[in-house]
């Protein structure tokens, strides 16, 4: 079992209320920060190596210092919790298990931005979870922990939480802002980025609920011990959230570099496939990365075990390999169809779609279509490489990523499962049969 | 069924103008609009789980609005409904992970045992069910989402019925905002 770094205390009875967190040493690494300067943590944060939780797995720090600083002009923390990537419940478990967690990294980030309101962005439909987040304000608040003149460290900060309203574009960040603005969430034209021009035009930080998180351990030990944690590039420990068919799935903190076939068959982990079948595929990183069957997410194609890390997962390109994303951990088992899902995420993507760019707004709903089907039946040959064609039509001609999240599992369903997609076709009654079993032994034409 | 038309001249309740009023002070002077998707979820709450135009409208005079501005938000976001809706509305996952573990099984269940179909309401009007993508619960597939509580794990019938007869307790009272009991997946983790 490795390193806990960001749950270790999370079945501790109370470890939501305040009282109960610091006497865990809750709020150490602000009362560490508020001592630094503020180019001082955020080099703290250079140095610990990490990345972006939220699915890009940009560099935090990097992101940090690239924010403006024009004299006498607000600038803006804002949190990332609009958790909506299918296969992706983390930052909800973390964010109602461990509030304060959040909000000791958010006040850390705060004043290494200079930012003297921030605002956590959650989803909608995680009311609960946002009346959890404003009770441990309250009482971070009565603490002196956030408000005027912190800890008499003569800095001040407040700390809000925002809802939306149901749509998975506002992950987007400039979608986010728009969203945070009053506005229908139609992501921005970049540049100018963010850390120029963001929430009210003015300079602004957008991280993911589990990047703000990590500030904390790495301010109490160090940039530099977090990042000998994990391996090579993929510093530190990363929460991925496994689900499908899987014997447990659930929430796990791993130390990056866990053997992707320990993290499924170890009973530390997932324990493995449920009903005792056999592996078919998986989707490491959040619906938007490219699908692997088994051969390929166990092994890459060099014959090497494959790790847990952003570096390994994508070994391969998007040939042969995948992404770390969001750690959204989806285990399809051997009865599942590929054509199926592969149609149920472009469903997801025509319907989340913002409609503002015509490729996307167009090609998710061609590509919903023709999947539908070529998965009931209906489909020719020639939709099977219709459907690619479209995804490449998307792919890089869209203001925001959701145009490719939305053409590369497409793209890696038909080039790993192609043989599958032509069964459909050559086979539609075998097929379309309720509980019909796709086993590779069918005879091309 | 339950009358659920909005009255022609609906008016928030103290409680709501409160919360509406400490929302405001969150944002800069100059940029109200901030506030209009919180107090967009708290006008559905107050008039009966719907946002008709008329209360959308008190939403833009609230807020010193235009009604086109709130009307242009309230279509963009799912959560919103636009029609009135039963009592309890069922929102039913549909994406891969629910998929993979049952959720059309699930919605077929539903629709039988409420005699409602997806996007209608039952004829008791209790039940208004209504599919959604991702609710960021994948590991308890299959999951329902009614107004802040989770249902997870719906993969067994009596976890249906359990569900189902805690609604149907609640029918016929006033609902009160969910008192933070966490979902079963975060209970004892």
């Amino acid at each position: 079992m490795g390193r806990k770094l960001l749950t270790e205390h999370v079945n501790v009875e109370g470890i939501e209320t305040f009282a109960v967190y610091r006497k865990h040493g809750g709020y150490r690494a602000v009362e560490k920060a508020l001592k630094m300067t503020p180019e001082e943590v955020v080099e703290e944060v250079k140095k610990s190596g990490l990345r972006g939780r939220g699915g890009a797995g940009f560099p935090t720090g990097l992101k940090w210092s690239f924010l403006a600083k024009p004299e006498g002009v607000p600038r803006y923390l804002v949190c990332n919790a609009d958790e909506s990537e299918p296969g992706t419940f983390k930052d909800r478990y973390l964010m109602s298990k461990l509030p304060h967690l959040l909000i000791e990294g958010m006040i850390a980030g705060s004043y290494a931005l200079g930012a003297r309101t921030s605002y956590i962005y959650i989803r909608g439909e995680l009311l609960y979870v946002m009346r959890i987040l404003e009770k441990a304000i309250a009482e971070a608040y009565a603490a002196g922990f956030l408000g005027e003149n912190i800890q008499g460290s003569g800095y001040s900060l407040d700390l809000h939480v925002h809802p939306g309203g149901g749509a998975y574009i506002c992950g987007e960040e400039t979608a986010l802002l728009e969203s945070l603005e009053g506005k229908r969430g139609n992501p921005r034209n970049k540049p100018p980025f963010p850390a120029v021009q963001g929430l009210y035009a003015r300079p602004t930080v957008v991280n993911n609920v589990e990047s703000l998180a990590s500030v904390v351990p790495i301010l109490n030990m160090g940039g530099d011990e977090y990042a000998k944690i994990g391996l090579g590039k993929s510093t530190g420990t990363k929460l991925f959230s496994a689900c499908g068919h899987l014997n447990k799935p659930g929430i796990y903190e791993l130390e990056l570099g866990v053997p992707v076939e320990e993290f499924i068959y170890s009973d530390e982990y997932c324990g493995g496939i449920w009903k005792g079948r056999e592996l078919k595929a998986v989707v490491a990183g959040g619906s938007s990365v490219p699908i692997l069957p088994k051969e390929l997410i166990l092994k890459t194609a060099a014959g090497e075990n494959r790790l847990m890390t952003y570096e390994s997962l994508s070994d391969g390109g998007f040939v042969t390999g995948t992404m770390l994303g969001s750690g959204g951990f989806i285990a399809m088992d051997e009865t599942t169809c590929i054509v199926k899902n592969t149609w149920n995420f472009s469903r997801f993507y025509h319907h989340e779609s913002c409609g503002q760019c015509s490729p996307c707004r167009e090609g998710t709903g061609w590509m919903e279509k023709v999947l539908h089907r070529l998965e009931h039946g209906h489909g020719s040959m020639h939709d099977i490489d219709l459907v690619v064609s479209v995804a490449k039509q998307i792919e890089g001609n869209t203001i925001c990523p959701l145009g490719e999240a939305a053409a590369w599992p497409v793209a890696a369903a038909v080039r790993h499962f192609r043989d599958e997609f032509e069964w459909h076709v050559t086979h539609p009654k075998e097929a379309t049969a309720p509980g019909a079993v796709y086993r590779g032994n069918m005879v091309l034409a | 069924m339950e009358p659920t038309t909005t009255p022609a001249k609906p008016q928030f309740s103290p409680a709501a103008q409160a919360e509406i009023k400490r929302l405001l002070t969150h944002y800069p002077d100059d940029r109200k609009k901030s506030t209009l998707l919180p107090v967009l979820h708290i006008a559905q709450a107050e008039f009966g789980g719907w946002v008709s135009p008329e209360v959308q409208d008190l939403v833009a005079e609230t807020l010193g609005l235009r009604s086109i501005e709130v009307y242009e938000v309230s279509t963009f976001y799912t959560m919103f409904n636009l029609k009135p809706v039963g009592k309890h509305v069922l929102e039913i996952c549909r994406t891969g992970p629910c998929m993979l573990r049952g959720s059309d099984e699930l919605t077929a269940h539903l629709e039988r045992i409420t005699g409602a179909k997806v996007g209608e309401t039952s004829p008791d009007g209790h039940f208004t069910l209504k599919e959604v993508e991702c609710l960021a619960a994948c590991g308890f597939a299959p999951v329902v989402q009614v107004r802040e509580k989770y249902y997870e794990s719906l993969d067994t019938e009596e976890n249906v019925h359990a569900m189902l007869d805690e609604l149907k307790g609640l029918v016929h009272r006033p609902i009160l905002p969910w008192e933070g009991n966490l979902p079963n997946s975060l209970q004892n983790n």
